[in-house]
Protein backbone atom coordinates (compact mmCIF):
# COMPACT_ATOMS: atom_id res chain seq x y z
CA UNK A 1 0.00 0.00 0.00
CA UNK A 2 3.08 1.62 0.99
CA UNK A 3 4.75 1.85 -2.44
CA UNK A 4 1.35 2.38 -4.34
CA UNK A 5 0.67 5.39 -2.35
CA UNK A 6 3.80 6.46 -3.04
CA UNK A 7 3.81 5.80 -6.50
CA UNK A 8 0.49 8.24 -6.20
CA UNK A 9 2.33 10.39 -5.10
CA UNK A 10 5.03 10.79 -7.62
CA UNK A 11 2.62 10.81 -10.25
CA UNK A 12 0.50 13.79 -8.57
CA UNK A 13 4.10 16.15 -8.08
CA UNK A 14 5.11 14.64 -12.06
CA UNK A 15 1.69 16.31 -13.03
CA UNK A 16 2.29 18.87 -10.41
CA UNK A 17 5.60 20.00 -12.70
CA UNK A 18 4.55 19.93 -15.82
CA UNK A 19 1.30 22.24 -14.88
CA UNK A 20 3.99 24.65 -13.35
CA UNK A 21 6.58 24.60 -15.98
CA UNK A 22 3.86 25.08 -18.86
CA UNK A 23 2.31 28.07 -16.57
CA UNK A 24 6.16 29.55 -16.33
CA UNK A 25 6.72 28.56 -19.93
CA UNK A 26 3.24 30.92 -21.10
CA UNK A 27 4.82 34.06 -18.55
CA UNK A 28 8.39 33.74 -20.47
CA UNK A 29 6.51 33.65 -24.08
CA UNK A 30 4.29 36.69 -23.03
CA UNK A 31 7.68 38.88 -22.25
CA UNK A 32 9.55 37.41 -25.39
CA UNK A 33 7.81 40.56 -27.58
CA UNK A 34 9.70 42.84 -24.92
CA UNK A 35 12.85 41.17 -24.46
CA UNK A 36 13.54 41.66 -28.01
CA UNK A 37 13.01 45.77 -27.62
CA UNK A 38 16.53 45.08 -25.66
CA UNK A 39 18.54 42.91 -27.98
CA UNK A 40 21.58 43.88 -26.63
CA UNK A 41 20.65 41.42 -23.44
CA UNK A 42 19.84 38.48 -25.75
CA UNK A 43 22.98 38.89 -27.57
CA UNK A 44 25.15 38.35 -24.14
CA UNK A 45 23.36 35.49 -23.77
CA UNK A 46 23.75 33.93 -27.10
CA UNK A 47 27.11 34.91 -26.28
CA UNK A 48 27.62 33.02 -22.73
CA UNK A 49 25.33 29.75 -23.85
CA UNK A 50 26.79 29.70 -27.05
CA UNK A 51 30.58 31.07 -27.75
CA UNK A 52 31.49 29.97 -24.32
CA UNK A 53 30.28 26.65 -25.63
CA UNK A 54 32.37 26.52 -28.73
CA UNK A 55 35.24 24.91 -27.37
CA UNK A 56 33.52 21.52 -25.51
CA UNK A 57 31.35 21.78 -28.77
CA UNK A 58 33.99 21.57 -31.48
CA UNK A 59 36.56 19.50 -29.35
CA UNK A 60 33.67 16.82 -29.04
CA UNK A 61 32.72 17.09 -32.35
CA UNK A 62 35.87 16.63 -33.75
CA UNK A 63 36.42 13.31 -31.58
CA UNK A 64 32.86 11.77 -32.13
CA UNK A 65 33.43 12.12 -36.10
CA UNK A 66 37.03 10.48 -35.37
CA UNK A 67 35.29 7.91 -33.84
CA UNK A 68 32.46 7.67 -36.69
CA UNK A 69 35.37 7.40 -39.36
CA UNK A 70 36.94 4.64 -37.19
CA UNK A 71 33.95 2.68 -37.10
CA UNK A 72 32.20 3.38 -39.84
CA UNK A 73 35.19 2.58 -41.62
CA UNK A 74 35.95 -0.91 -40.06
CA UNK A 75 32.18 -1.77 -40.84
CA UNK A 76 32.01 -0.29 -44.20
CA UNK A 77 35.22 -2.24 -45.35
CA UNK A 78 33.66 -5.81 -44.22
CA UNK A 79 31.47 -4.80 -47.23
CA UNK A 80 33.80 -3.42 -49.38
CA UNK A 81 31.73 -0.55 -49.60
CA UNK A 82 34.27 2.32 -48.39
CA UNK A 83 33.61 5.13 -50.24
CA UNK A 84 29.93 5.21 -48.35
CA UNK A 85 31.63 6.52 -45.62
CA UNK A 86 31.26 9.99 -46.29
CA UNK A 87 27.32 9.40 -46.81
CA UNK A 88 26.94 7.23 -43.70
CA UNK A 89 28.20 9.67 -41.81
CA UNK A 90 27.04 12.41 -42.69
CA UNK A 91 23.73 11.10 -42.22
CA UNK A 92 24.81 10.00 -38.67
CA UNK A 93 25.68 13.48 -37.56
CA UNK A 94 23.60 15.54 -39.47
CA UNK A 95 20.04 13.47 -38.27
CA UNK A 96 20.85 12.47 -34.93
CA UNK A 97 23.91 12.47 -33.32
CA UNK A 98 24.88 16.17 -33.96
CA UNK A 99 21.56 17.15 -32.65
CA UNK A 100 21.43 14.95 -29.53
CA UNK A 101 25.08 14.99 -28.57
CA UNK A 102 24.97 18.86 -28.67
CA UNK A 103 21.77 19.14 -27.07
CA UNK A 104 23.57 16.90 -24.36
CA UNK A 105 27.01 18.90 -24.28
CA UNK A 106 24.49 22.38 -24.02
CA UNK A 107 22.65 20.95 -21.08
CA UNK A 108 26.15 20.18 -19.10
CA UNK A 109 27.69 23.55 -20.13
CA UNK A 110 25.62 26.33 -20.63
CA UNK A 111 22.17 24.64 -18.96
CA UNK A 112 23.88 23.72 -15.52
CA UNK A 113 24.94 27.63 -16.32
CA UNK A 114 22.01 28.81 -16.64
CA UNK A 115 19.82 26.83 -13.74
CA UNK A 116 23.18 27.69 -10.88
CA UNK A 117 22.90 31.49 -11.86
CA UNK A 118 19.39 32.17 -11.63
CA UNK A 119 19.44 30.05 -8.31
CA UNK A 120 21.97 32.07 -7.14
CA UNK A 121 20.40 35.09 -8.09
CA UNK A 122 17.31 33.62 -6.28
CA UNK A 123 19.24 32.56 -2.91
CA UNK A 124 21.10 35.91 -2.46
CA UNK A 125 17.33 38.06 -2.81
CA UNK A 126 19.01 39.68 -6.35
CA UNK A 127 15.21 38.30 -7.89
CA UNK A 128 13.33 39.75 -5.25
CA UNK A 129 15.57 43.07 -4.76
CA UNK A 130 14.28 43.31 -8.65
CA UNK A 131 11.09 42.68 -8.09
CA UNK A 132 10.66 45.06 -5.19
CA UNK A 133 12.36 47.83 -8.04
CA UNK A 134 9.34 47.03 -9.95
CA UNK A 135 11.69 45.67 -12.72
CA UNK A 136 9.69 41.88 -13.75
CA UNK A 137 12.92 38.96 -13.45
CA UNK A 138 11.02 36.90 -15.69
CA UNK A 139 11.51 39.75 -18.51
CA UNK A 140 14.67 40.95 -17.42
CA UNK A 141 16.81 38.14 -16.51
CA UNK A 142 14.75 34.87 -18.04
CA UNK A 143 13.27 35.71 -21.37
CA UNK A 144 17.01 37.08 -22.37
CA UNK A 145 18.71 33.84 -20.96
CA UNK A 146 15.53 31.46 -22.56
CA UNK A 147 16.04 33.13 -25.95
CA UNK A 148 19.93 33.06 -25.78
CA UNK A 149 19.89 29.61 -25.38
CA UNK A 150 17.49 28.88 -28.03
CA UNK A 151 18.92 30.72 -30.41
CA UNK A 152 22.42 29.32 -29.79
CA UNK A 153 21.51 25.76 -29.84
CA UNK A 154 20.63 25.14 -33.66
CA UNK A 155 24.03 27.49 -34.42
CA UNK A 156 25.73 24.83 -32.18
CA UNK A 157 24.22 22.16 -33.71
CA UNK A 158 25.16 23.33 -37.22
CA UNK A 159 29.10 24.12 -35.93
CA UNK A 160 29.33 20.39 -34.27
CA UNK A 161 27.96 18.61 -37.26
CA UNK A 162 30.47 20.46 -39.32
CA UNK A 163 33.64 19.83 -37.50
CA UNK A 164 32.23 15.85 -37.08
CA UNK A 165 32.27 15.58 -40.78
CA UNK A 166 35.52 17.26 -40.83
CA UNK A 167 36.49 14.37 -37.89
CA UNK A 168 35.18 12.29 -40.04
CA UNK A 169 37.23 13.39 -43.14
CA UNK A 170 40.42 13.27 -41.11
CA UNK A 171 40.40 9.79 -40.33
CA UNK A 172 38.39 8.47 -43.18
CA UNK A 173 40.51 9.82 -46.06
CA UNK A 174 43.87 11.04 -44.64
CA UNK A 175 44.55 8.38 -42.11
CA UNK A 176 42.52 5.13 -43.68
CA UNK A 177 42.66 6.45 -47.77
CA UNK A 178 39.49 6.38 -48.79
CA UNK A 179 38.93 8.25 -51.74
CA UNK A 180 38.67 11.62 -51.46
CA UNK A 181 36.00 12.63 -54.53
CA UNK A 182 34.38 9.62 -53.76
CA UNK A 183 33.89 10.42 -49.99
CA UNK A 184 32.49 14.29 -50.83
CA UNK A 185 30.77 13.42 -53.69
CA UNK A 186 28.79 10.37 -52.34
CA UNK A 187 27.85 12.69 -49.38
CA UNK A 188 27.04 15.55 -51.92
CA UNK A 189 24.32 12.84 -53.60
CA UNK A 190 22.57 11.05 -50.51
CA UNK A 191 22.11 14.07 -48.03
CA UNK A 192 19.44 16.46 -49.31
CA UNK A 193 18.16 19.37 -47.64
CA UNK A 194 14.95 17.64 -46.06
CA UNK A 195 18.03 15.81 -43.84
CA UNK A 196 19.86 19.05 -43.04
CA UNK A 197 16.28 20.62 -42.02
CA UNK A 198 15.66 17.58 -39.67
CA UNK A 199 18.70 17.98 -37.96
CA UNK A 200 18.35 21.74 -37.82
CA UNK A 201 14.93 21.58 -36.35
CA UNK A 202 15.77 19.13 -33.89
CA UNK A 203 18.53 21.26 -32.71
CA UNK A 204 15.72 23.94 -32.31
CA UNK A 205 13.23 22.15 -30.42
CA UNK A 206 16.34 20.68 -28.36
CA UNK A 207 17.22 24.01 -27.54
CA UNK A 208 13.89 25.07 -26.59
CA UNK A 209 13.17 22.47 -24.18
CA UNK A 210 16.64 22.72 -22.41
CA UNK A 211 16.85 26.13 -22.00
CA UNK A 212 13.56 26.31 -20.68
CA UNK A 213 14.28 23.19 -18.35
CA UNK A 214 17.64 25.40 -17.46
CA UNK A 215 15.91 28.71 -16.68
CA UNK A 216 12.71 26.74 -14.84
CA UNK A 217 14.79 24.77 -12.47
CA UNK A 218 17.18 27.88 -11.38
CA UNK A 219 14.29 30.18 -10.97
CA UNK A 220 12.27 27.57 -8.86
CA UNK A 221 15.06 26.85 -6.78
CA UNK A 222 15.11 26.20 -2.84
CA UNK A 223 17.11 29.32 -2.22
CA UNK A 224 19.73 27.89 0.06
CA UNK A 225 23.19 26.29 -0.96
CA UNK A 226 21.82 22.88 -1.47
CA UNK A 227 18.69 23.58 -3.47
CA UNK A 228 21.06 25.23 -5.81
CA UNK A 229 23.04 21.91 -6.19
CA UNK A 230 19.98 20.11 -6.90
CA UNK A 231 18.35 22.43 -8.89
CA UNK A 232 21.93 22.24 -11.26
CA UNK A 233 21.53 18.43 -11.04
CA UNK A 234 17.98 18.35 -12.00
CA UNK A 235 18.66 20.01 -15.02
CA UNK A 236 21.20 18.07 -17.00
CA UNK A 237 19.23 14.77 -15.78
CA UNK A 238 15.80 15.94 -16.78
CA UNK A 239 17.45 17.88 -20.09
CA UNK A 240 19.24 14.80 -21.17
CA UNK A 241 15.91 12.60 -20.74
CA UNK A 242 13.56 14.81 -22.33
CA UNK A 243 16.76 15.51 -25.37
CA UNK A 244 16.02 11.57 -25.93
CA UNK A 245 12.65 11.28 -25.20
CA UNK A 246 12.00 14.35 -28.19
CA UNK A 247 14.79 12.64 -30.15
CA UNK A 248 12.48 9.91 -30.83
CA UNK A 249 9.57 11.53 -31.21
CA UNK A 250 10.81 14.29 -33.60
CA UNK A 251 12.67 10.89 -35.33
CA UNK A 252 9.76 9.13 -36.14
CA UNK A 253 7.55 12.10 -37.48
CA UNK A 254 10.21 12.86 -39.84
CA UNK A 255 10.79 9.19 -40.80
CA UNK B 1 11.30 61.53 -20.52
CA UNK B 2 10.29 59.97 -17.26
CA UNK B 3 8.00 57.14 -17.34
CA UNK B 4 7.43 55.45 -14.15
CA UNK B 5 9.15 57.31 -11.98
CA UNK B 6 7.44 60.26 -11.79
CA UNK B 7 4.04 59.34 -12.86
CA UNK B 8 1.59 58.41 -10.07
CA UNK B 9 0.53 55.00 -10.00
CA UNK B 10 -2.74 53.84 -11.57
CA UNK B 11 -4.08 52.37 -8.84
CA UNK B 12 -7.27 53.87 -6.53
CA UNK B 13 -5.72 56.18 -3.78
CA UNK B 14 -8.31 56.77 -0.64
CA UNK B 15 -7.60 60.23 0.71
CA UNK B 16 -4.60 61.13 2.24
CA UNK B 17 -4.11 60.01 6.22
CA UNK B 18 -1.31 60.71 8.47
CA UNK B 19 -0.15 56.77 7.97
CA UNK B 20 1.51 55.98 4.96
CA UNK B 21 0.34 52.22 5.81
CA UNK B 22 -1.62 50.64 7.51
CA UNK B 23 -2.11 46.85 9.43
CA UNK B 24 -5.74 45.84 9.82
CA UNK B 25 -6.47 42.44 11.45
CA UNK B 26 -4.36 40.59 9.09
CA UNK B 27 -3.57 36.79 9.89
CA UNK B 28 -1.22 35.01 8.24
CA UNK B 29 0.00 31.31 8.48
CA UNK B 30 2.71 29.28 7.24
CA UNK B 31 1.22 25.50 6.71
CA UNK B 32 -0.53 24.73 9.68
CA UNK B 33 1.78 27.43 11.90
CA UNK B 34 0.76 31.10 12.58
CA UNK B 35 2.66 33.64 11.92
CA UNK B 36 0.39 36.50 12.56
CA UNK B 37 -3.40 36.67 14.10
CA UNK B 38 -4.88 39.79 13.86
CA UNK B 39 -1.95 42.20 13.44
CA UNK B 40 -2.62 45.36 13.66
CA UNK B 41 -0.56 48.47 13.49
CA UNK B 42 0.01 51.54 11.32
CA UNK B 43 2.96 53.44 10.04
CA UNK B 44 3.10 56.91 10.33
CA UNK B 45 3.67 59.62 7.48
CA UNK B 46 7.29 60.92 7.35
CA UNK B 47 8.49 59.19 10.43
CA UNK B 48 11.00 56.30 11.44
CA UNK B 49 8.90 53.73 12.62
CA UNK B 50 10.81 50.40 14.17
CA UNK B 51 9.37 46.96 13.92
CA UNK B 52 10.77 44.86 16.51
CA UNK B 53 10.20 41.32 18.04
CA UNK B 54 12.49 38.41 18.98
CA UNK B 55 13.72 36.07 16.16
CA UNK B 56 11.24 34.22 13.88
CA UNK B 57 8.19 36.38 15.24
CA UNK B 58 7.65 37.17 11.61
CA UNK B 59 9.21 40.71 10.95
CA UNK B 60 10.90 39.85 7.92
CA UNK B 61 7.18 38.20 6.97
CA UNK B 62 5.61 41.46 7.90
CA UNK B 63 7.99 43.39 5.12
CA UNK B 64 7.47 40.98 2.08
CA UNK B 65 3.04 41.57 3.19
CA UNK B 66 3.79 45.05 2.87
CA UNK B 67 5.38 45.08 0.27
CA UNK B 68 3.00 42.55 -1.48
CA UNK B 69 5.12 39.43 -2.42
CA UNK B 70 3.03 37.32 -0.19
CA UNK B 71 -0.78 38.29 0.64
CA UNK B 72 -2.48 37.62 4.11
CA UNK B 73 -4.87 34.88 4.40
CA UNK B 74 -7.62 37.66 6.09
CA UNK B 75 -7.00 41.20 6.87
CA UNK B 76 -5.97 44.22 5.29
CA UNK B 77 -3.04 45.89 4.45
CA UNK B 78 -3.21 49.42 3.30
CA UNK B 79 -0.44 51.65 1.39
CA UNK B 80 -1.68 55.00 1.02
CA UNK B 81 -5.08 53.78 1.08
CA UNK B 82 -4.14 50.73 -1.52
CA UNK B 83 -5.31 47.12 -0.37
CA UNK B 84 -1.65 46.03 -1.69
CA UNK B 85 -3.17 42.04 -1.44
CA UNK B 86 -5.70 42.98 -3.87
CA UNK B 87 -3.42 44.23 -7.12
CA UNK B 88 -2.52 43.07 -10.22
CA UNK B 89 0.95 42.22 -10.69
CA UNK B 90 1.19 45.95 -13.01
CA UNK B 91 -0.49 47.58 -10.20
CA UNK B 92 1.92 46.12 -7.69
CA UNK B 93 5.05 46.77 -9.82
CA UNK B 94 3.05 50.50 -10.47
CA UNK B 95 2.63 50.95 -6.26
CA UNK B 96 6.59 49.62 -5.84
CA UNK B 97 8.10 52.57 -7.52
CA UNK B 98 6.69 54.63 -4.61
CA UNK B 99 8.86 52.08 -1.78
CA UNK B 100 12.80 51.27 -1.87
CA UNK B 101 13.72 48.23 0.14
CA UNK B 102 17.32 47.71 1.61
CA UNK B 103 17.99 44.48 2.30
CA UNK B 104 19.68 42.36 4.92
CA UNK B 105 22.87 41.19 2.25
CA UNK B 106 22.15 44.31 0.10
CA UNK B 107 21.44 42.28 -2.50
CA UNK B 108 23.27 43.79 -5.43
CA UNK B 109 23.24 42.48 -8.60
CA UNK B 110 26.76 40.70 -8.45
CA UNK B 111 27.84 40.69 -12.36
CA UNK B 112 27.64 44.38 -12.71
CA UNK B 113 29.50 47.16 -11.01
CA UNK B 114 28.68 49.38 -8.13
CA UNK B 115 27.64 52.20 -10.53
CA UNK B 116 25.74 50.02 -12.85
CA UNK B 117 23.65 48.69 -9.65
CA UNK B 118 22.61 52.83 -8.74
CA UNK B 119 21.91 53.26 -12.21
CA UNK B 120 19.62 49.95 -12.59
CA UNK B 121 16.33 50.62 -11.44
CA UNK B 122 16.55 54.36 -13.81
CA UNK B 123 17.80 52.69 -16.68
CA UNK B 124 14.96 49.83 -16.33
CA UNK B 125 11.79 52.68 -15.59
CA UNK B 126 13.36 55.83 -17.79
CA UNK B 127 14.56 57.46 -20.87
CA UNK B 128 16.78 59.41 -19.03
CA UNK B 129 20.26 60.13 -21.09
CA UNK B 130 23.55 58.66 -20.22
CA UNK B 131 24.74 62.10 -18.70
CA UNK B 132 21.61 62.56 -16.84
CA UNK B 133 22.00 59.11 -15.25
CA UNK B 134 25.50 59.48 -14.65
CA UNK B 135 24.56 62.68 -12.86
CA UNK B 136 22.03 61.11 -10.27
CA UNK B 137 24.46 57.98 -9.32
CA UNK B 138 26.91 60.26 -8.55
CA UNK B 139 24.90 62.65 -6.17
CA UNK B 140 23.13 59.26 -4.89
CA UNK B 141 26.65 57.55 -4.61
CA UNK B 142 28.09 61.14 -3.16
CA UNK B 143 24.82 60.83 -0.36
CA UNK B 144 26.53 57.42 0.97
CA UNK B 145 29.86 58.57 0.99
CA UNK B 146 30.88 56.02 -1.76
CA UNK B 147 31.38 57.70 -4.66
CA UNK B 148 34.80 56.99 -5.16
CA UNK B 149 33.60 53.19 -4.82
CA UNK B 150 31.56 53.73 -8.37
CA UNK B 151 33.78 51.26 -10.96
CA UNK B 152 34.12 48.42 -7.74
CA UNK B 153 31.95 45.28 -8.17
CA UNK B 154 29.90 44.10 -5.06
CA UNK B 155 32.03 41.20 -4.33
CA UNK B 156 34.90 43.85 -3.81
CA UNK B 157 32.60 45.61 -1.09
CA UNK B 158 32.40 45.03 2.99
CA UNK B 159 29.29 44.11 3.98
CA UNK B 160 29.08 47.90 5.26
CA UNK B 161 29.28 48.92 1.69
CA UNK B 162 27.12 46.78 0.16
CA UNK B 163 24.40 48.15 2.30
CA UNK B 164 24.89 51.37 1.69
CA UNK B 165 25.52 51.16 -2.18
CA UNK B 166 21.97 49.14 -1.80
CA UNK B 167 20.31 52.47 -0.23
CA UNK B 168 21.39 54.60 -2.87
CA UNK B 169 20.33 52.01 -5.38
CA UNK B 170 16.72 51.77 -3.13
CA UNK B 171 16.93 55.77 -3.24
CA UNK B 172 17.54 56.43 -7.09
CA UNK B 173 13.89 56.49 -8.17
CA UNK B 174 13.11 58.91 -5.08
CA UNK B 175 10.49 56.88 -3.37
CA UNK B 176 8.20 57.93 -0.77
CA UNK B 177 8.92 55.07 1.53
CA UNK B 178 12.09 53.34 2.71
CA UNK B 179 12.03 49.15 3.97
CA UNK B 180 15.20 48.48 5.69
CA UNK B 181 14.93 44.46 6.86
CA UNK B 182 17.33 43.95 9.61
CA UNK B 183 19.88 47.17 8.38
CA UNK B 184 22.40 46.36 11.03
CA UNK B 185 23.14 42.86 10.98
CA UNK B 186 26.77 41.59 11.07
CA UNK B 187 27.69 45.37 10.96
CA UNK B 188 31.08 46.72 13.10
CA UNK B 189 30.58 49.74 14.90
CA UNK B 190 31.40 52.12 12.30
CA UNK B 191 29.49 50.91 9.46
CA UNK B 192 26.81 50.51 12.26
CA UNK B 193 27.02 54.28 13.07
CA UNK B 194 27.46 55.37 8.93
CA UNK B 195 23.97 52.81 8.46
CA UNK B 196 22.16 54.93 11.71
CA UNK B 197 23.42 58.22 10.35
CA UNK B 198 22.43 57.78 6.49
CA UNK B 199 18.80 56.21 7.45
CA UNK B 200 18.24 59.34 9.78
CA UNK B 201 19.40 61.79 7.19
CA UNK B 202 17.76 60.15 4.66
CA UNK B 203 14.71 60.39 6.23
CA UNK B 204 14.16 63.89 7.41
CA UNK B 205 16.27 65.33 4.15
CA UNK B 206 14.16 63.80 1.80
CA UNK B 207 11.00 63.72 3.90
CA UNK B 208 10.50 60.42 3.50
CA UNK B 209 9.03 57.76 5.84
CA UNK B 210 10.88 54.47 7.08
CA UNK B 211 10.29 51.21 8.30
CA UNK B 212 13.16 49.27 10.66
CA UNK B 213 12.66 46.10 10.69
CA UNK B 214 15.39 45.13 13.45
CA UNK B 215 16.01 43.59 16.91
CA UNK B 216 19.26 45.66 17.68
CA UNK B 217 17.76 47.53 20.51
CA UNK B 218 20.56 49.96 21.03
CA UNK B 219 20.32 51.55 17.42
CA UNK B 220 16.55 51.82 17.31
CA UNK B 221 16.58 53.91 20.29
CA UNK B 222 18.36 56.55 18.72
CA UNK B 223 16.63 56.30 15.39
CA UNK B 224 13.36 55.47 16.01
CA UNK B 225 10.54 57.88 16.26
CA UNK B 226 8.01 55.54 16.71
CA UNK B 227 8.35 51.48 17.67
CA UNK B 228 6.62 48.02 17.74
CA UNK B 229 7.36 44.97 19.61
CA UNK B 230 6.21 42.23 17.19
CA UNK B 231 5.66 38.60 19.79
CA UNK B 232 2.97 35.87 19.35
CA UNK B 233 1.66 36.94 15.92
CA UNK B 234 0.28 40.39 17.41
CA UNK B 235 1.61 43.97 18.16
CA UNK B 236 2.98 43.15 22.00
CA UNK B 237 3.47 46.71 22.81
CA UNK B 238 3.99 50.13 20.28
CA UNK B 239 5.20 53.12 21.47
CA UNK B 240 8.27 55.78 22.10
CA UNK B 241 11.49 54.10 23.58
CA UNK B 242 11.06 55.46 27.08
CA UNK B 243 7.36 53.64 27.12
CA UNK B 244 8.51 50.58 25.62
CA UNK B 245 11.52 50.37 28.29
CA UNK B 246 8.76 51.09 31.16
CA UNK B 247 6.29 48.07 29.44
CA UNK B 248 4.51 46.24 31.73
CA UNK B 249 4.38 43.20 29.40
CA UNK B 250 6.77 40.50 30.62
CA UNK B 251 7.77 40.09 27.09
CA UNK B 252 8.20 43.58 26.18
CA UNK B 253 10.11 43.58 29.22
CA UNK B 254 12.87 40.57 28.26
CA UNK B 255 13.50 41.79 24.71
CA UNK B 256 14.05 45.46 25.78
CA UNK B 257 16.86 44.42 28.18
CA UNK B 258 17.94 41.18 26.82
CA UNK B 259 17.02 38.93 29.31
CA UNK B 260 17.79 34.94 27.97
CA UNK B 261 14.48 33.26 30.03
CA UNK B 262 11.55 34.41 29.81
CA UNK B 263 8.01 34.11 28.29
CA UNK B 264 10.55 33.28 25.06
CA UNK B 265 11.84 30.42 27.07
CA UNK B 266 15.63 29.69 26.69
CA UNK B 267 14.75 25.60 25.69
CA UNK B 268 12.89 25.19 22.46
CA UNK B 269 10.61 22.38 23.54
CA UNK B 270 11.35 19.26 24.28
CA UNK B 271 10.74 16.09 26.21
CA UNK B 272 11.90 15.41 29.79
CA UNK B 273 15.47 15.82 30.29
CA UNK B 274 16.07 13.36 32.39
CA UNK B 275 13.69 10.58 31.18
CA UNK B 276 15.30 11.33 27.61
CA UNK B 277 18.70 10.62 28.82
CA UNK B 278 17.67 7.32 30.75
CA UNK B 279 15.25 6.33 27.62
CA UNK B 280 18.75 6.17 26.01
CA UNK B 281 16.63 7.39 22.25
CA UNK B 282 17.43 10.55 20.79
Amino acid sequence: MNLLRELLENLRQFIATIGATTLFLGRVLAQVPRAFLRPGLIIEQVHNAGALSLVIIMTCGLFVGAVLGLQGYDLLQRFGSEDALGTAAALALVKELGPVVTALLFAGRAGTALASEIGLMRATDQLTAMEMMAVDPIRRVVAPRFLGGVLAMPLLTVIFIAIGIFGVQVVGVQLFGVDSASFWSQMRSSVGVDDVYEGIIKGCVFGFACSLIAVYEGYTATPTAEGVGRATTRTVVTSAVLTLILDYMLTALML
Amino acid sequence: MLQSVTAQPEVARSAATDYIVEIRDVHYSVGNRPIFSGLTMSIPRGRITAVMGPSGTGKTTLLRLVTGQIKPDRGQILFDGVDVSRLSRQELYDLRMRMGMLFQNGALLTDIDVFENVAFPLREHTDLPDSLIRNIVLTKLQAVGLRGAAQLMPSELSGGMARRVALARAMATDPEMLIYDEPFTGLDPISMGMIVRLVRQMNYALGITSIVVSHDVEELSILADTSYIIAGGKVAAAGTFVELKDHASEIVNQFMNGLADGPVPFHYPAPDYYEQLLSGKS
